[in-house]
């Protein structure tokens, strides 16, 4: 599905991504873990497309040059970006809001839009799986809501829109115990054969939760290590001095 | 370039032309123009008295310029100051009697006139250049006593109250474009509400400009008895051409004790092409009237179009307890140019005024923010609070923000609150990754910042003002 060769990234001329490889197949679960500062976010947003970014190597997307994509037509594609601090739009409802994201995906599908009626009783659906109470989502969409709301709502956002990669990029940190478990919940019920994960985290009891397939050490904007899950147990007991 | 060229551009779907034999008055501004608007409109001799005596008054009077955006001189003796559908130099009686054109005019600005189609719960006038076409849901208006009627014809129906309240809110001689609108206005909407009465629909007009060479002097008046309420809105094209048109309106509203106007814009004349060519010159006084105790005035306005905008929708809270509110959407694209804003002057006791403006300026367009606050010193307990947020685009815009407040009475306050921000990235990007393009997340971010003024207009117009925005700014990021 994801294919990174020697990916390298520049950001006015700092390197951050220096030669990055990474495959990640349909139905799998890779979770990237690193010190602040390796290089993690800066991965996630040149898959999804952020602009501002000088690149080199190559990335395969179900084999298109993701280069050549915008970053909405990546999103199109089944490419979901799980924020590390998502962002406030005021004035926004966050229902129109879900509703415009989801109605340009299925179209860009060749699905028919949603009319509101069935829009809602989609997001009915989902926001209850994750408990999240109906009246966030007449809210403007993040302002005000708390730390752990904003990342919750990343997930009921990833859920509605049925992605074939998800990226989550710190999406348990700042979570409660019982809203982690029900992120990991959330995570979980949508995994399946079709569809794959990369999960970036610095903590182990996401991955208690959400068994990664392959756990990957990124530093100065490499993976220098790459294990099964128990690799993340052993970095809870030796931290990463071992790999750096 | 011909009008032909223009229509290629995509941005402005009102700016087709209607191909229609008009009537006008001879070329240029002088006594005989005047004579000749008055006598085609049947007019009473004390309307021309009036108009001349604002004739007079105005060959003493000099063309402002203080405000931000400048003009190239315009030639008033270049221009005509009337010009009407040939068909409709009788009013006509019944829809059959307008020209099918006319109304295929309409229908094409998605107005339409016809019984059977008519906008739901809305009353519509008319305005093709000069002249009233057509006023819907009369009868309906005339059980309760509500008048609302072409400015022409209240002046012949209904003399008592234009004579009354004409020119009582914006004097003849109040400044320059003002007084030549009152020599040479030629038609508009007149609305009278009885006391205690609550207009069952929304009033509406609508204005078009067809002919060209021509200028628009639109005159609306709007009294609002004890204890009654109206809620009024104008829409405006015009077709695009390469050359200025001028269209410089009054309007007066009058609340007296206890009685509420609303009164809702949305202007979307031609706004030149790009290139800054062409495109309508807005320059327009509109001021209201709190007059008795307890009345309330709110102006709200979306201005997307014209070349430049240059309006200071006011409100004089004479009355005790009177409100004043002003909310206004301002986008600039472009090379428009908009210098607005609105003056809120307190002279009864614990009057209150709000105003909420936002601007948004793309392209090379500059957007003003303009506006007086003041307290006179036996407007004991008032209050004001004013919020300014501006909004750019790029890099080559400008925003600017001058309020101007004057406060003689210890016991009141004012309030401001001024931002300027551009547009977030990290914002159009969390949509780009959500599958929103460039210009559906732009319309997003920009309605979402326009929020608390769209949800003044009513309903039926909302809708249409979220649209209107989005294509405003068509192509101003990326
Ligand atoms: N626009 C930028 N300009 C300059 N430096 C940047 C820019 N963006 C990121 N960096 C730097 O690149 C490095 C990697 O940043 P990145 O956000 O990818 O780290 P991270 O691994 O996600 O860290 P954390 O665990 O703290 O979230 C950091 O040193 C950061 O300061
Ligand atoms: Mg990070």
């Amino acid at each position: 599905m994801l294919n990174i060769k020697n990916l390298e990234a520049k950001v006015d001329n700092k390197h951050i991504l220096n030669g990055l490889n990474l495959d990640i197949k349909p139905g799998e679960v890779h979770a990237i873990m690193g010190p602040n500062g390796s290089g993690k976010s800066t991965l996630a947003n040149v898959l999804s497309g952020k602009n501002g970014y000088e690149t080199k190597g190559e990335i395969k997307y179900n084999g298109e040059n993701l280069s050549e994509l915008s970053t909405e037509e990546r999103a199109q594609k089944g490419i979901f970006l799980a924020f590390q601090y998502p962002l406030e739009i005021p004035g926004v409802n966050t229902n129109v809001f879900l509703r415009t994201s989801l109605n340009s995906v299925r179209k860009a599908r060749g699905e028919k839009e949603l009319d509101t009626l069935n829009f809602l009783k989609i997001v009915k659906e989902k926001s209850s799986e994750l408990g999240i109470d109906e009246k966030f989502l007449s809210r403007q969409l993040n302002v005000g809501f708390s730390g752990g709301e904003k990342k919750k709502n990343e997930i009921l956002q990833m859920k509605i829109l049925q992605p074939k990669l998800s990226i989550l990029d710190e999406t348990d940190s700042g979570l409660d115990i019982d809203a982690l478990r029900i992120v990991a919940d959330g995570v979980n019920s949508y995994k399946n054969k079709e569809n794959a994960f990369l999960i970036i985290t610095h903590y182990q009891r996401l991955l208690d939760y959400i068994k990664p397939d392959f756990i990957h050490v990124l530093s100065k904007g490499k993976i220098v290590k790459t294990g099964n899950a128990d690799l993340g147990v052993e970095l809870e007991k030796t931290g990463y001095a071992n790999f750096i | 370039m011909k009008t032909e060229d223009l229509k290629n551009s995509k941005e402005y779907k009102y700016g087709f032309t209607t191909d229609i034999e008009n009537i006008r008055a001879p070329k240029g501004l002088n006594e005989e123009t005047i004579k000749f608007i008055s006598n085609i409109k049947k007019e009473p001799k004390w309307m021309l008295d009036w108009r001349l005596k604002a004739y007079n008054r105005l060959k003493v009077l000099k063309e402002p310029d203080w405000q931000k955006p400048k003009y190239p001189k315009i030639n008033y003796q270049d221009l005509y100051y009337y010009s009407a559908p040939k068909s409709s130099s009788e009013k006509p009686k019944s829809l059959d009697d307008i020209d099918p054109k006319i109304l295929e005019t309409y229908k094409k600005l998605g107005i339409p006139l016809d019984e059977q189609k008519r906008l739901n719960g809305i009353a519509v006038d008319a305005v093709f250049d000069s002249v009233s076409v057509a006023t819907t849901f009369k009868d309906e208006l005339t059980k309760k006593g509500i008048i609302f009627c072409s400015i022409s014809e209240a002046i012949q129906k209904h003399p008592d109250l234009v004579k009354k309240y004409l020119g009582s809110v914006i004097p003849l001689s109040d400044h320059y474009f003002a007084t030549l609108n009152s020599a040479v206005f030629t038609d508009g909407s007149f609305v009278y509400i009885p006391p205690n009465t609550r207009c069952p629909m929304e009033l509406s007009t609508y204005f078009r400009i067809n002919a060209s060479e021509t200028g628009q002097f639109e005159r609306t008046l709007i009294i609002a008895d004890k204890g009654s309420y109206v809620s009024y809105l104008e829409g405006c094209t015009a077709p695009m051409r390469d050359e200025n048109q001028l269209h410089a309106a009054n309007v007066e509203l009058i609340a007296l004790d206890d009685a509420e106007i609303k009164y809702s814009t949305v202007q979307n004349w031609y706004p030149g092409d790009e290139n800054g060519r062409g495109g309508i010159y807005n320059f327009v006084t509109k001021r209201g009237a709190c007059r008795g105790k307890n009345s309330k005035i709110s102006w709200t306005q979306v201005e997307t179009g014209s070349a430049i905008t240059w309006k200071y929708p006011s409100c004089i809270l004479q009355g005790d307890n009177s409100v004043g509110e002003f909310y206004s959407i301002a986008i600039t694209n472009n090379h428009q140019k908009a210098d607005t804003g609105t003056k809120m002057i307190h002279l009864g006791k614990n009057t209150k005024s709000k105003i909420i403006s936002k601007g948004i300026s793309a392209g090379k367009a500059d957007n003003m923010y303009r506006g007086l606050v003041q307290i006179k010193n036996k407007a004991s307990n008032s209050r004001n609070y004013t919020q300014c947020d501006s909004l750019l685009m790029g890099n080559k815009c400008g925003a600017h923000t001058i309020p101007y407040i004057k406060n003689n009475n210890s016991t009141s306050t004012i309030e401001h609150e001024a931002t300027t921000t551009k547009i977030n990235e990290e914002q159009l990007y969390y949509c780009n990754q959500r599958g929103l393009d460039q210009e559906e997340a732009v319309s997003l971010i920009v309605n979402g910042f326009c929020k608390e003024v769209l949800q003044q207009l009513p309903m039926e117009f909302a809708v249409e003002a979220q649209k209107l925005v989005a294509i405003s700014l068509e192509g101003s990021v990326g």
